[in-house]
């Protein structure tokens, strides 16, 4: 099968890969790729800083809880648990979940696991000192953990943050295996529909996800360079 | 969900069992195949990454760059479904003729890997100080030689635990073979899953083995820095 490439395929889609049907129908492509990973970005945020905190917790049944959650889930490989969630969310909910919250939940739960050890080693990069000062002026144990380490240990997590968020849009590529219509997804659709040219849809898609990791990835370091310089 | 009834006996013994055993026995053999493919790759596009040669260089980085930036799962479905197009014939006839399924996860698994192998040793050497070269170039030692005796040693040493991590990683991701058609351990668990309708059994069954490798690698790995990376700091 000697045949060239032909791109052309490429932008008679065009508008299917960035958005889907959105006008008249579900948003998809790359428009939910990101949508999806900026709203389980956002929520594995707030789980991963509860995790955290559990983590260090100074009661000791807390602590170990969470840490065997947190390591069982970093244990798992993602297509795991998003097909718990698949099986388990609906159970707990007691109704049927959209497929698109099925992943964004089991996204947040795995990103959560990892986003808490971000956490707690940005928690352990404030020195002890400034929580000793803060106990000792009389402020309560959450008030120091508040308004003292975490604003400066969230700064130095930044950059970890950001290196996470890019780890979320690949792994959002994972939302194909449940039907979610994300660019993976469509590529999948449109490779079924054109059978011919596989090696143009997916290097195309490659590239598109490229693009927007590379200048995430581009922006962690600048950061990096950045938060380190004017501390 | 309460009134499920439980039944264990589905992934403990018979026909569905074995499926699952089986399962593991790819899932185990593409790992260790991806993993020596990896980090062979890696440690050739390290080499080059450190390279004096400008056009060397900056193939390694873009390679690496490139790599680490795209999800796996478009990889995997690039290598299984685009790469007759690109590839010589012959290495067409070649695939086609042995399992292409399992050979797409291992070139997929190995590129994608290998990109992350090659950082995780170029950071190694870096973080060897430069006068430890330079002292034992004062010595007398040639380049090679200071490399073999003095810098690699000490930068093997540092890079095992991020390599393991790595071939973890691996390890995990090889699930993603699941959706060209290998029969790996989530493939056998969907499957046993989509015949009996058991699949808290059949997930827990899988779950556990791959929390199990996960633990039992974690231990060692903090038994290693207790006995090798410590020591090595303390001096």
């Amino acid at each position: 099968m000697e045949t060239g490439l032909d791109f052309s395929v490429i932008w008679r889609n065009l508008t299917y890969f960035f958005i889907g049907r959105f006008p008249h129908g579900a948003l998809g492509g790359i428009a939910l790729t990101l949508y999806l990973a900026v709203t389980a970005c956002i929520l594995s945020f707030f789980g991963g800083l509860i995790l955290g905190m559990l983590n260090i917790s100074h009661n000791r049944v807390v602590k170990y809880t969470s840490l065997a959650i947190v390591n069982i889930i970093r244990g798992m490989p993602l297509l795991m648990v998003i097909f718990w969630m698949y099986f388990l969310l609906p159970a707990f909910m007691g109704r049927t979940v959209s497929e698109s919250w099925t992943v964004i939940m089991a996204l947040t739960l795995f990103t959560s696991a990892y986003m808490s050890q971000i956490v707690k080693a940005g928690i352990d990069s404030i020195p002890r000192g400034q929580t000793e000062a803060g106990l000792a002026s009389g402020l309560h144990r959450w008030h120091v953990m508040v308004y003292i380490v975490l604003p400066q240990g969230l700064r130095n997590m930044i950059p970890s943050f950001v290196n996470q968020f890019v780890s979320m849009i690949k792994d959002t590529s994972l939302a194909f295996i449940v039907g979610v219509s994300e660019l993976t997804h469509v590529a999948t659709q449109i490779n079924n529909r054109t059978i011919i040219y596989p090696t143009e849809i997916f290097f195309f898609i490659a590239v598109i996800y490229f693009i927007i990791c590379y200048a995430f990835t581009s922006l962690s370091r600048w950061l990096e360079k950045r938060l380190a310089w004017r501390r | 969900m309460f009134k499920y009834q439980f039944d264990w006996s589905v992934v403990l013994s018979g026909q569905y069992a074995e499926w699952l055993l089986s399962g593991v026995k790819v899932t185990f053999q593409l790992s260790v195949v991806s993993i020596v493919f990896s980090f062979l790759l890696g440690l050739l596009i390290a080499v080059m990454r450190m390279s004096n040669t400008r056009p060397i260089r900056w193939f390694a980085h873009g390679y690496l760059e490139f790599f680490r930036n795209t999800p796996l799962l478009v990889q995997i479905f690039f290598w299984y479904f685009g790469s007759y197009k690109i590839l010589p014939m012959a290495v067409n006839n070649w695939l086609n003729n042995t399992n292409f399924e399992f050979a797409a996860a291992v070139i997929a698994l190995s590129i994608y890997t290998s990109a992350f192998i090659a950082e995780d040793i170029r950071s190694g050497v870096r973080s060897i100080p430069r006068e430890q070269m330079e002292a034992a170039r004062s010595s007398g030692f040639s380049y090679l030689r200071s490399m073999q005796y003095i810098i690699l040693p000490q930068a093997v040493r540092i890079t095992v635990p991020p390599l393991i991590n790595q071939f973890l990683n691996l390890t995990k991701n090889s699930s993603l073979a699941m959706t060209i058609g290998v029969m790996e351990l989530t493939y056998q668990a969907r499957q046993v899953e989509s015949y009996t309708f058991k699949g808290f059994e059949a997930f827990t069954a899988a779950t556990l083995v791959y929390v199990v490798i996960s633990m039992a690698i974690a231990g060692l790995m903090t038994l290693y820095s207790r006995k090798v990376l410590n020591p090595m700091r303390a001096k």
